[in-house]
């Protein structure tokens, strides 16, 4: 028992986690997620299940993933000790796809021969056409209009997987758009249809369930750290949008006391310029969307403002519920790292250590970038390398002035 | 008596169904709203939904998304939509109405503070399409307080156990949403909806209010037959957008449309 252990309890038999969380959803979609909740909860402690899930991480995924000492760049920054999760080499590229395989049994249990999914950076497309494609379901996945411009290469790979890609041209173009459309299709086709959410967000069980699936991450990098440094790190360190990646690494580490984490948020062109997607740095308001109450940029009318970030990952105005509580109990310290530090950070991991990190992912490298040299050489931080950098190669080269 | 019950009791009096617009408030430009609603009930409405815009409208499909985004291009807020009930309770103290919109305008301008000015501005109900009962606890005894009703709605998805939690909180009335789809989705099978008022008849007495998939005198006078109310949106702000550039022609448009289901109704 630790102050924090509290925590590992939830969220209550509601969906709630402390004030957040729930599930505010129109009449419709209630019964689904009940039945949604119900399977879960009757498959999440059978072995068979857990069983088939563990086989598929392992042996589609290529889990376990390696904990990666970056010696070199570690050594430049002359500071503690610089570990990375490396999701990246996951099949698909990034973490995404723990959660996908999960969805994709709940999916198949549930008979329905259909699953939609938004996306912004095109990671959870992908996961999710790829799993869609291996089981034989029909998949569409909703992306705003400027993911699509952004991230073409990912919506080549889903048309290539046999997703339809829908681009939505409503509100800011971009993932709350994507998801406010999909949940319009899930209203729509309730009936035949699974809805795979990307991450820690949405209506419970959501939240909840993505967490589990990618709470992997963090049982592996615990396990990990006992073995190659000899005890748990000092500090953790992962990028937060909606928050599964991050969530994914903390969560097993929740009780460790002395394991410090921060997530960082995409601070876009600076919190202070109001340009940003870094609600929880930001003290956003508390707010309703998608399903779950959480901090929310809004203005003073209640509308959800545009964000801002360099990384279509990373650009929500929400975030998971989880992730505000344990900002407040103190759980986690949330930081943000500005565009320029990022492709900064972007290019010294590619530079030094030849591994391409995903823009989002280059966030948390960022700030472990700022943290390690205040941290002793004796100390070690694990980053969660949450996807690759190839699908941002486009993005970069269009900062650089390259085109192709 | 609140005034949706008052009216409810005039109507099954009178043995007339309820004919229930909705309209977007600043839509297409908030001056107009008031003058719209006088509009509608001139042509025959006996509760007017009047619809809080929102950024992210994730139930309502093309035409009422359009319909956020024309009255938020005037930065219509919840102070503004006090102001216009305000304003249409000037000449009409009898016509309930019911805000109708989403949870974050309200989170945002405090649960307190939106039931006492709601109800100060003269609000009789609302609906919060994205907060079911089990998330209105906090709510819940603040409308009571200052005499505002909620109202729920039951999905053709909804289970039984569910709908009777909903008819214990409900008030007002019950919105059953008559199709699996977004605000503005096509055809509604009355059959299949008269068998679920069925059921729900045997939970509650409230009266029972159809709305979704409703957009003329014939689908409004088939409904009429075995609901208490029906509920009209898309139909009408669709007209509002063919006019949003010629304001003054709204006001007409809307009461074709409108008429033509009172006609419908009272056949």
């Amino acid at each position: 028992m630790t102050k924090f252990s509290d925590l590992t309890r939830l969220p209550d038999a509601r969906g709630h986690f402390g004030p957040y969380g729930g599930r505010f959803v129109s009449e419709t979609l209630s019964f689904a997620l009940e039945e949604l909740e119900k399977a879960y909860q009757s498959l999440r402690d059978d072995p068979d299940f857990q069983a088939e899930f563990d086989r598929d991480l392992a042996t589609y995924v290529g889990r376990p993933s390696p904990l990666y000492h970056a010696e070199r760049w570690s050594r430049q920054l002359g500071g503690a000790q610089i570990w990375l999760k490396r999701e990246d080499l996951n099949h698909t590229g990034a973490h995404k796809v723990n959660n996908t395989i999960g969805q994709a049994l709940l999916a198949k249990k549930s008979g329905k021969p259909r699953v939609i999914a938004e996306t912004g950076a095109g990671q959870h497309g992908v996961a999710t056409a790829t799993v869609a494609a291996r089981l034989g379901l029909q998949c569409d996945v909703y992306m705003g209009a400027e993911d699509v411009e952004r991230q073409k290469l990912n919506v080549y790979r889903m048309r290539l997987l046999g997703a339809n890609v829908i681009p939505v041209e409503s509100g800011s173009r971009t993932l709350k758009d994507a998801m406010n459309e999909a949940l319009r299709d899930w209203v729509t086709n309730v009936d035949d249809t699974f809805y795979i959410i990307g991450t820690v967000a949405g209506p419970h069980p959501y939240p909840m369930l993505v967490r589990d699936f990618n709470a992997v991450v963090g049982r592996e990098a615990r396990e990990q750290s006992l073995v190659q440094i000899g005890r748990l790190p000092d500090a953790l360190v992962a990028c937060v949008g909606g928050g599964s990646n991050a969530m994914g690494l903390f969560y097993p580490f929740v009780e460790d006391e002395d394991v410090v984490m921060y997530g960082v948020e995409a601070g876009g062109d600076g919190v202070e310029t109001g340009r940003h997607a870094a609600p929880l740095t930001a003290n956003a308001p508390r707010g309703v969307l998608h399903g779950n109450r959480t901090y929310l940029m809004s203005d003073e009318g209640g509308q959800v403002t545009d964000t801002h970030s360099i990384s279509a990952g990373l650009d929500y105005p929400g975030v998971g519920p989880e992730h505000a509580l344990w900002k407040d109990v103190g759980r986690v310290q949330y930081v943000a790292a500005n565009d320029d530090k990022v492709l900064e950070a972007f290019r010294e991991l590619t530079r030094m250590e030849g591994i391409m990190p995903a823009l989002e992912s280059a966030h948390a490298l960022a700030h472990a970038k700022v943290l390690a040299p205040t941290m002793r050489p004796d100390q070690h931080i694990v980053v969660n390398l949450s996807g690759r950098g190839d699908k941002d190669i486009l993005t970069v080269a269009k900062i650089d002035g390259v085109e192709f | 008596m609140n005034r949706i019950d008052q009216r409810f009791a005039a109507l099954k009096e009178q043995g007339r169904t309820a004919l229930i617009p909705y309209i977007t408030a600043g839509d297409p430009a908030p001056a107009h709203t008031a003058g719209l609603m006088h509009a509608l009930v001139e042509s025959g409405a006996d509760i007017i939904e009047l619809g809080v815009p929102f950024s992210d409208p994730m139930a309502d499909g093309p035409v009422i998304q359009k319909a956020c985004e024309r009255a938020l291009r005037h930065h219509t807020r919840l102070t503004d939509v006090f102001e216009m009930v305000r304003e249409f309770r000037r000449g009409d103290a009898e016509t309930p109405v019911v805000l109708m919109g989403y949870l974050n305008p309200v989170e945002r301008f405090g649960y307190e503070r939106f039931a006492e000015q709601a109800a100060a501005a003269g609000v009789d109900g609302v609906l919060a399409v994205d907060m079911p009962p089990e998330e209105a606890d906090e709510l819940a005894p603040l409308f009571k307080a200052h005499g505002l009703q909620a109202i729920f709605l039951v999905a053709p998805t909804t289970s039984r156990a569910r709908a009777a939690t909903i008819c214990d909180h409900g008030e007002g009335y019950l919105y059953y949403v008559s199709l699996k789809g977004v605000t503005g989705s096509a055809s509604l099978d009355v059959d299949a909806v008269s068998e679920q008022l069925d059921g729900l008849r045997e939970l509650t007495e409230l009266p029972l209010c159809v709305g979704f998939g409703i957009r003329d005198g014939a689908s409004a006078a088939a409904v009429g037959r075995i609901a208490d109310g029906v509920i009209v949106g898309s139909a009408l702000v669709s007209r509002i957008a063919e006019h949003a550039e010629q304001p003054e022609q709204i006001p007409d448009a809307l009461k074709r449309v409108l008429g033509e289901m009172r006609q419908a109704l009272d056949a």
